[in-house]
């Protein structure tokens, strides 16, 4: 059955219908858990606020448990599910690139749009700054195109690289999210703050 | 179902962390049992951007291999992409939540610590970065990271531990304006 638009059962028009259904529930569930505080979000890499922490691992487990059982009743075929491509050295320099930038701005992109749909004018400063970031990759494309197409290793799962199956792997990732629960609650008990 | 849980924490600020986690969640499974992929921001960005360059400059668009790039993989007009319309509800439901919660204000937030001045200019160069790194590493913290660790994708790890743990590491020196 699923998915639906890679098997032809909706139309091309009605995938992008439900794709911006399925924003104003991302935009709606993103802005009412606090991510369009920049303050709020940055409280996870000092102890204050781990909202971001919690969200993040709870989604991402939710979808992943969902999407095995999807599997297991036949609803999905998760051989047609898009997985991202590895390119190793770019992915790495990628992410700690974007580290940077989500330490000295306190948004990501989703976030940032979250914040300037409610008028943080950072927010929007911050989305002219991706803008910029963009073009200045396009603009400057053959100076790095050797490192962002070096290393490429397919599109590896990690449960595969570990030797793992994914039901078990998923069961992993549920007990080390549990650990960081823990670990984040004690961490707001111990570096409390006023709610931005 | 997203309202019914609004009114349900109606005595806090904001949703349950864990609540908002699981409807993260089920809106990404939704994501990827419609369209066969999960969700993302960084790629509308890109697609405004390539749209742009084929209005402003057709010339360069021949001659940049970034545009040759994107429209190996995407096919018609740039705007007309799952990410483009996924971001305009991004920036719709964004609203609704903050209209419904009375959080629709003209601000800058920062820290007390620091000028408006000066959280407009790092906004503006964190902004940049983000977006630089976004290209590099295919994807931002919803298409790569968050997306791709649903999927079980290895560089959705990858990219993940790459983001947070360069914020961790760099913490310390930007503390002043957060705290």
């Amino acid at each position: 059955m699923g998915p639906l638009a890679v098997n032809e059962i909706i139309s091309e028009n009605t995938n992008l219908f439900l794709a911006f259904i399925i924003g104003i529930g991302f935009g709606f569930v993103l802005e009412s858990s606090g991510f369009s505080s920049s303050r709020k979000l940055a409280g996870v890499f000092y102890g204050y606020d781990m909202v971001v922490l919690k969200v993040f691992f709870t989604g991402a487990i939710t979808a992943m448990l969902g999407l095995l059982l999807f599997s297991l009743f036949g609803w999905i075929d998760l051989s047609m599910v898009y997985v991202n491509p590895l390119y190793l050295p770019s992915a790495i320099a990628g992410g700690v690139i974007m580290g940077v930038g989500f330490i000295l701005g306190g948004y990501c992109p989703g976030t940032s749009f979250c914040g300037a749909s409610i008028g943080k004018i950072d927010a929007m400063i911050f989305i002219i700054g991706l803008f910029l970031g963009v073009i200045i990759f396009a603009l400057g494309y053959n100076l790095w195109d050797e490192l962002y197409m070096a290393g490429y290793k397919g599109e590896p799962k990690i449960s595969t690289a570990l030797h793992l199956s994914d039901g078990f792997f998923a069961l992993l990732m549920v007990i080390i999210a549990l650990a960081m629960f823990w670990v984040a609650e004690l961490a707001e008990k111990k570096f409390p703050r006023e709610e931005y | 179902m997203e309202e019914k849980e609004i009114k349900k924490t109606a005595g806090t600020k904001y949703l349950n962390p864990y609540m908002g986690g699981v409807l993260l969640g089920l809106v990404l499974l939704a994501a990827n049992f419609v369209a066969g992929r999960g969700l993302g921001a960084s790629g509308a960005i890109k697609s405004v951007v390539v749209s742009a360059t084929t209005v402003i400059a057709p010339s360069a668009e021949e001659k940049s291999d970034f545009v040759k790039e994107f429209k190996q993989t995407h096919h018609g007009n740039p705007m007309k992409t799952w990410l483009v319309f996924q971001m305009a509800g991004v920036i719709v439901g964004g609203f609704l939540s903050g209209a419904i919660a009375g959080r629709l204000k003209l601000k800058i937030e920062h820290s007390p610590k620091i000028t408006s001045r000066k959280r407009l200019i790092l906004a503006l160069l964190g902004g940049i970065f983000f977006g630089f790194g976004s290209q590099l590493g295919r994807g931002c913290t919803s298409g790569a990271a968050l997306s791709g660790m649903a999927v079980l994708s290895l560089g959705g790890f990858v990219t993940m531990m790459a983001i947070f743990g360069t914020g961790y590491v760099l913490a310390y020196f930007f503390r002043k304006n957060w705290i």
